[in-house]
Formats: C-alpha cells, structure tokens, sequence
C-alpha cells in the first residue's frame, strides 16, 4: 500500500468513527469520494493551513455537500482545525461541524450542500482567478445523482464558453442515490458525452478510488489547455467496508455497535 | 423635475462607471441584460470587468458569488422577476448565506413591463429577499437616491437586493439632499396622517399630500426606501404625531412594505395602518401608469383612500 493509498484507508477509519458516534453522516458517499479528496489535498492542490487566507490558493468546492464528514476527517487530518473535535461533535447541538460545508470551519470556502451550486461557485472563482492574472487552479467535485440538477448545465456551458482550463471538476461516479441505481433514478450514464458536447475535456478514471489513477488523471487535467477539464471517476460507495459496498442503504444508514466495529476490523487488516 | 427622463438604471451604470475608474475589482454581471439594464457603457468601457452569463439566472448569481468569493465586488443586474424568484436559492445560499459582497440589481420591478403580463411582474421580490438572513433590501425612488445608495453600497461588502423601475421617476430630491444609508428620507411632515411609500410610489405620495392639503388634510410623506433594516425610529417618530399610517408600494400586499411597517407598529405603537399594494390576483394589462390608477396608487387614489380612512 502507497503513502496516499494508506492515508486514505486512514481517513476511512476516522470517517466510521465519526459517522459511528453522531449516528448521522453520508457514510456510503464519504468512502466513495475519499480517495479524490486525499489525492487533492495531499498531493495535487496547492492549499494548507498556512496558505489559507492566501489569494493564490487552489479553491475547492465539495459541491455534493452531504459528504462534508469525509472533508472534515481530511481538513483536520491536514491541521486546518482539531481532527479530534470534528469527531467527537460532528452534528452535535451547537457544533460547528454540522451536516454540510460551512464557512465557520477553516478550509472551507463557501457555504453548500443545496445541490447544484458548486460548478456556478466554481466558474466564478476561476474567472476571478484570470481577471486577477493569477494561477491558483479551482477544483469542484460533484456526485452522479446531482447530476440531474440543471445549474449544472448552465455552468458547464459558461465554463466552456471562457474556455476555463483552471477549472477542474470531478463526478463521483458511484452509480447509487438515496432512492436506487443512479441510472434508474435519472439516467446519467452518458455524462461524458455529455461534457463533451458542452466543449469539456473529459479524462475518464477507471477507478476512482485508485488513488495512482487518480493523481494521474488530475496531472492530465492540469497540463490541459484551452478548456476546462473534468474527471469521470468511477467509485464504489461504500468503498472499504464490505457490507456497506453498492449498496444504497448505506447512503446516510446509521452502524449498530456490531456493524462498526467489523467496519474497523476490515480497515485495520486492510492497513496491516 | 425630471425632464431628460433620466431612469435609476441609468443612473446606476454612471455610478459604477465612475468607481470603476479607481477600483478594478467592481464587476458587474449580467444575464443577457446589458441592454435593459442600461449597463450597455459599462460593458464597453471596462470589457473586463464584464461578465455576460447569457440567459441563465441561477448561473448569474452562483458566478457572481464565486467572483466575490475571490475579492470581486460585484454588481449583478437581471430583471427582478427573475432574479429574485428564479434565483432565489442562489440568492439564499451563495450570496446571503456566504455573505459575500454581491449586490443584486433587480430591474424593471413590480409592474414595470406593463402589458408583458403576469410573468414579467415581480410584485414579490421585497417579500422574499427580506426573508433571507443577511440580505437587505432597497427600492430607492429618484435619480438621485439611486446614485448616493449605489455609492453607499460600494463602501461596505456585504450582500443587498436593490430593486428599481424600468421607468423614469420623478424627482423628489436633488444632488445636495442629504443621504444617510438605512435612514428613511422625509419629504414632509403631517398632522393628520402620514404615508409612507418606496420606490416610484414616492412621488405619488407626494402627489396625495399636495391635494390632501387642498382638503384641508395634513399629511407627512416618508420616502423608506430601506425595507431591511427598516428604519424604526423614523417610522415610529411620525406614527407618533398621526391618527392614520398609510402604506403605498408596487408590491404585493404580501410580505412588503405594508408588511414590513406593520410589524413594527404592531409591536411598539399600534394604530391603524391602511396598506395600499397590488392586490393578490392575477394583474390587468396595460402600461404601469394606466396599472397604479387601477388599482389607485397613483396621487388621486392615494389621496381618496386617506380621505376616506380619516372620515
């Protein structure tokens, strides 16, 4: 196992731990959209608690927001706030760590989790970038489900239309939603045509949750000029814990004693 | 008097004009609405600081928060009809929730596209925008409130709805009346009652009192075009001193001005209040001259209805 590839598996049994003892939290996404977190930023974004309050930051945005307990595990793991304290009070009265992005807690850059906001969010930031003539690149990660939002549509288009190649999104391809199969829900299986026909270059990442691929497919998308990028990451939800693997129950379902404690045996034998 | 006909919108793009000069970070952002929002110049003059998001109103408000996110200080201009209903959970979430520094331009408010009909009215912006927490909310009246409320907002970055008319409005002011901002403006005191109006309302009010007077009857104009904060002190200062409160406003009754003021008079100095709004149906057509004598808020409606309230 890779440095990143630990890491994330790390973070996988901060996320059970976190979800565990709120009894609230988006487990099944958190584990599918982990591994691109902990690729952004531990190895491709040019952000940090010392940085934080530069202009010149990279600018993330977790536009599918109900995975915000996976960003905290990472945010803290990065020292941008006390990991421990997100733990233990993550959707707790009175908490800041509540249930979707909030700027209240560093590293987060601007209130979501209403779906279908981040793309818009995200064209903004990278025209203020080429306005200011400055470099930081902005990444937006979107679920398959949200995909249905129409904002979306009108962000891409405006994406393309400035041709916004320091705009990077990302589409956790999980293939489940709250209410089934994301194909049956609302078909999005084409969503790389899709981009395309909007003017996106679109890098497809066979597996999403391959931190190598991953790093690999951001490297692309970076050196890409002339139109915004967007990786098509193929994830499972539930990624790591057997049970929870594809299966939409555990979309936001809530562990008994029993079910989290397998949950961190087979984390701890994957990390061993 | 407002012979040139000059319009808010107008005034709105000279105001920005000017502070672009000095200040590269004012951006304004439209959705195919350059043309009437009169933001033609500024499009021309400072190309990059333009943004054109074509016709797509949630994108237009979601983009001009992640521009503000980034220092921008943004204006973002679209028919309030659309901008405030279309874009409401932008408005809620990427502008009053982030409280960035965006300030909503809603155009052609109320009934100001006339015979375009029910779907280019927007007689519940002032409602909805007031509701949000963190935003606040204007309708300024004459050409030259516009201009010192525009220059106001760009010495503070935090979120405003501003909404204007797509006519000309009379003038009520002139360049060297005082502005204060979130202080209602006072055209005249009353004995006998005072009205209290926003927006092109404000010069029909004035009307109202001129032949009130006529009559005999003494009442106060108060020009609040600060809906939220509302000025209190001002408001309960003239309740005070009156038998009657009346409200007049190119809203619905709904959630307005009337609304507004009501629940402030309800709670510190109760009175009557007669509310004069936009009924709660589907409008008749026509220009929105021929719209306000309708439903009488022009000055001879005004006037009768506060007439008839004192008898």
């Amino acid at each position: 196992m890779d440095g990143l590839t630990k890491k994330a598996y790390e973070l996988r049994r901060d996320i059970i731990e976190e979800v565990y003892r709120s009894g609230a939290g988006h487990v099944g996404g958190d584990l599918s959209v982990i591994d691109i977190l902990t690729v952004l930023y531990y190895e491709v974004m040019n952000v940090s608690p010392e940085n934080w309050r530069d202009g010149n930051r990279d600018r993330f945005l977790l536009s599918k927001g109900h995975c915000v307990d996976a960003l905290y595990m990472v945010l803290g793991d990065r020292g941008f706030f006390d990991k421990q304290e997100a733990i233990e009070t993550f959707s707790a009265f009175g908490s800041r760590f509540i249930g979707h992005p909030n700027t209240a807690v560093p590293g987060i850059e601007m209130n979501s989790g209403s779906l279908g906001h981040g793309l818009a969010l995200g064209v903004g930031m990278a025209l203020a970038a080429r306005m200011d003539q400055k470099s930081y690149r902005t990444y937006v990660v979107l679920g398959d489900g949200e995909m249905a939002e129409g904002s979306n549509y009108e962000a891409m288009m405006a994406a393309a239309h400035y041709r916004l190649d320091n705009l990077c999104a990302v589409v956790d391809l999980n293939r489940l939603q709250i209410s089934g199969p994301t194909g049956q829900v609302m078909d999005s299986s084409d969503l790389g045509e899709k981009f395309k026909s909007f003017g996106w270059n679109v890098i497809p990442v066979a597996d999403g949750n391959h931190c190598g691929q991953l790093t690999e497919a951001f490297r692309e998308a970076a050196a890409f000029r002339g139109r915004p990028s967007v990786l098509l990451a193929c994830t499972v939800k539930g990624k790591g814990v057997s049970f929870m693997e594809d299966q939409k129950g555990w979309h936001h379902g809530v562990m008994s004693r029993e079910q989290y404690e397998t949950a961190v045996r087979e984390l701890e034998v994957a990390l061993a | 008097m407002n012979t040139e006909r000059i319009t808010n919108r107008q005034v709105i793009c000279d105001t920005l004009l000017k502070a672009a000069q000095k200040d590269r970070d004012i951006v304004v952002v439209c959705s195919d609405s350059r043309g009437s929002a009169s933001l033609g110049p500024f499009a021309e003059r400072y190309p990059e600081q333009f943004v054109e998001m074509g016709i797509a109103e949630q994108n237009l408000v979601t983009v001009s928060a992640g521009l503000a996110s980034c220092g921008k200080k943004v204006f973002a201009a679209s028919p309030a009809s659309f901008l405030a209903a279309r874009s409401y959970e932008q408005a809620k979430v990427d502008v009053a929730y982030s409280e960035v520094n965006v300030t909503l331009i809603g155009i052609s408010g109320g009934v100001s596209y006339g015979a375009l009909g029910m779907t280019h009215h927007s007689c519940q912006d002032i409602a909805a925008m007031a509701a949000l927490p963190g935003m606040r909310v204007y309708f300024p009246s004459d050409r030259f409130q516009t201009a010192k409320l525009i220059d106001a907002l760009l010495g503070d970055e935090k979120p405003a709805y501003v909404r204007v008319s797509r006519s000309a409005t009379e003038d009520v002011y002139d360049e060297k009346t005082d502005f204060v901002l979130n202080r209602a403006g006072v055209l005249r005191k009353g004995r006998d009652a005072v009205i209290v109006a926003c927006g092109e309302m404000v010069p029909y009010a004035a009307e109202a009192a001129r032949l009130l007077e006529e009559q005999g009857i003494d009442a106060g104009v108060v020009d609040m075009y600060c809906l939220k904060p509302l000025d209190q002190e001002t408001l309960l200062w003239h309740a005070r001193n009156v038998r009657l409160l009346v409200t007049v406003e190119e809203h619905s009754v709904f959630g307005g001005l009337g609304s507004l003021v009501s629940q402030v008079i309800c709670r510190e100095n109760p009175m009557k209040v007669l509310q004069l709004a936009l009924p709660d149906e589907h409008l008749v057509g026509g220009t929105n001259r021929e719209i306000f004598h309708h439903y009488g808020l022009d000055g001879e409606g005004i006037a009768r209805a506060v007439k008839a309230a004192l008898i």
